[in-house]
């Protein structure tokens, strides 16, 4: 298992750097100009030039990358094109926001969505089912921001049980969960919906295997076949398409942030693309590439949990 | 070769085929659905005589009423107007950018898939990385860098909408190009240009169709992400996403602003995600997702 991880692991520098590449160059291979993205068409050229001096802009793109990686090497993420304070400062303000918010959403998509996904599955074609997989295509076609708004309207306006905006500050623990359990909530359900969905197919695809029938011939209790026999390998592809599943919630915080006025990286970013800070904007999706990266290790690592072949 | 015959019998395939799709009942709620959210943004005029953009500053945030059915705005302007007005944006974000994205996608997939060697590694490696992203971040920043516009919106979907049809495609192409047909050709002298062309896209349209119909689910629901954040089609021009946008202060006492869009968003990508889990059973059931 050590060399497994250990493997891991090293892989998923390439994919960190990959990624990271893709930033720097949509960056600057699109066309149009930062420096006068930030300044406005109508920016005189000397303050293009300087911004792009500034900018390093002016220097060859190989040098450009090699600057750029040097300093993600060494965790310098730049200076603020606006208010020339350190990137790496305010994004380790508005971290823990994002980060409290993703992992207790992913928890609950996992926690709920697997459950849910087995038991329509087990219930196929009965009520439980009808109504699961309504309810799971619903959540698949609604919009985070959207099923945001509507949890606000219930229950922070209609009931007033909890704040609607706001992060709740770092130092006080129940400000700071009361501000949680809406947004966490909005995130954890879309991402419920696809992941019962998907466990449910794969759960059935499961259910349909000759062992399963031989456990049942064996006179196992229906119980002991679902949850020992059935599940056990169920779990390899709900596995693989939680992972999946949870690297887009990654995309949906963003809005949702927005949504609950939350002071996290997505909303962090969302400034950065209305002010236009383009060195901002790269270092933040540097950072988001690093979720993604641990993310899909983490993956890796209960894959190799759950299916001992792939250890080998 | 009777060639009045293989009409007759493409017709009858082609019917049996309706058939099984009618037998779906949520598939044909989706194909409703889809069609009457068509028919009611590109025929908008026809349902509603008010202008999505006329103004009037005497009822601005007013309540739903009979002549304004869904209230109006902060500007006064009726918002039934601008809902169907707003859903040819997404209309046309959602088809365009399937578009864009399946035939840059597909011509990738069929071509890695095909030749195989470096060209294939190159390119799948290239898929890897960029599925490794979540597509909303990616498109954010590709716009963000752009700027807004309808254009560039379709563009900016499109290309994060084409590494998922790249992979799909490699896969089909991988196994079609070792069966007996592909053989065949290859033996009597096609170059692969022809192969691809003739022998292996006409086997994969079923899949691109039903994938085009789930994606283009997904692109409507990006679009509205990406408007509701202020990347869209710039104001005053209506979509579903920037009026949300534009509710969102006035949740207290205009909640109706921000439900009534996003009831349109719900509606037409739930139409599309039907018809395309319709379409896969029907075309390809083999590709029942896990």
């Amino acid at each position: 298992m050590l060399k497994y991880v250990a493997q891991r692991l090293i892989l998923s520098i390439p994919v960190f750097l990959g990624v990271a590449t893709i930033v720097f160059l949509v960056v600057r291979v699109i066309p149009g100009d930062p420096a006068v993205a930030s300044l406005g068409d109508y920016a005189s050229k000397e303050a293009v030039d300087a911004l792009r001096q500034r900018m390093g802009l002016n220097e060859s793109l190989p040098v450009q990358y090699v600057r750029f990686l040097g300093s993600l090497v060494q965790g310098d993420l730049g200076k603020s094109m606006i208010t020339g304070s350190s990137i790496r400062d305010e994004i380790m303000h508005a971290l823990p926001y994002t980060l409290e918010l993703t992992v207790l959403a992913i928890i609950i998509g996992t926690l709920l969505g697997i459950p849910v996904g087995v038991y329509t599955a087990i219930r196929r074609n009965r009520m439980a089912d009808y109504i699961g997989r309504i309810l799971s295509l619903t959540g698949l076609s609604v919009p985070a921001f959207y099923l945001g708004i509507l949890l606000i309207l219930l229950l922070a306006i209609q009931f007033r049980w909890l704040p609607a905006v706001g992060g709740g500050g770092m130092d006080d623990l129940k400000e700071n969960v009361s501000h949680l359990i809406l947004p966490a909530l909005t995130l954890g359900l879309v991402m419920t919906a696809s992941v019962a969905r998907l466990s449910r197919s794969a759960m059935l695809n499961v259910l349909r295997q000759d062992y399963v029938r031989t456990a049942r011939a064996k006179g196992l209790k229906e119980r002991v076949v679902h949850l020992r026999h059935a599940l056990r390998s169920a779990l390899i592809p709900i596995v693989s398409v939680t992972g999946i599943w949870a690297v887009s919630l990654i995309g949906d915080s963003v809005t949702v942030e927005v949504v609950f006025a939350r002071p996290g990286l997505g909303k962090m970013m969302v400034g950065a693309i209305m002010q236009r800070d383009y060195t901002a904007l790269q270092s933040i999706m540097v950072v988001y590439t690093g979720f993604v990266v641990v993310i899909n290790l983490m993956i890796d690592l209960i894959y190799g949990w759950v299916d001992p072949r792939i250890r080998h | 070769m009777g060639a009045e015959g293989i009409p007759a019998k493409i017709s009858s395939e082609r019917r049996r085929l309706w058939r099984t799709f009618l037998r779906n009942r949520a598939a044909v709620v989706g194909l409703v659905l889809a069609i009457l959210v068509t028919i009611l943004s590109v025929a908008a005029p026809l349902f509603t005589s008010h202008d999505p953009l006329a103004q009037d500053a005497r009822s601005r945030l007013q309540p739903p009423d009979q002549t304004h059915l869904l209230g109006r705005d902060t500007f006064g302007r009726d918002l039934f107007a601008r809902v169907l007005f707003a859903g040819r944006i997404s209309l046309l974000v959602g088809v365009c950018s399937v578009l864009l994205g399946g035939v840059i996608g597909s011509t990738l997939g069929l071509v890695a898939g095909y030749t195989g060697g470096k060209i294939e590694n190159v390119i799948m490696r290239f898929v890897d990385t960029m599925m490794a992203f979540p597509s909303l971040l990616l498109g954010l920043l590709v716009l963000a860098v752009l700027g807004p516009g309808l254009f560039k919106m379709i563009l900016a979907i499109g290309l994060m909408l084409s590494p998922a049809f790249a992979r799909v495609m490699h896969g089909s192409a991988l196994s079609l190009k070792k069966r007996e047909f592909v053989e065949g050709a290859r033996s009597v002298g096609a170059g692969p240009a022809r192969i691809v062309a003739l022998h292996i896209l006409p086997n994969v349209m079923g899949e691109v169709v039903v994938l085009g119909s789930l994606w283009t689910a997904s692109a409507i629901r990006i679009e509205a992400n990406l408007s509701f954040i202020g990347l869209g089609v710039s104001p005053p021009t209506p979509t579903w996403g920037n009026m949300i946008r534009d509710g969102t202060p006035h949740l207290l006492n205009a909640p109706f602003l921000s439900v009534f869009p996003g009831l349109a968003i719900l509606v037409a990508v739930l139409a599309f995600n039907l018809l395309g889990d319709g379409l896969r059973d029907v075309l390809d059931p083999h590709l029942r997702e896990y």
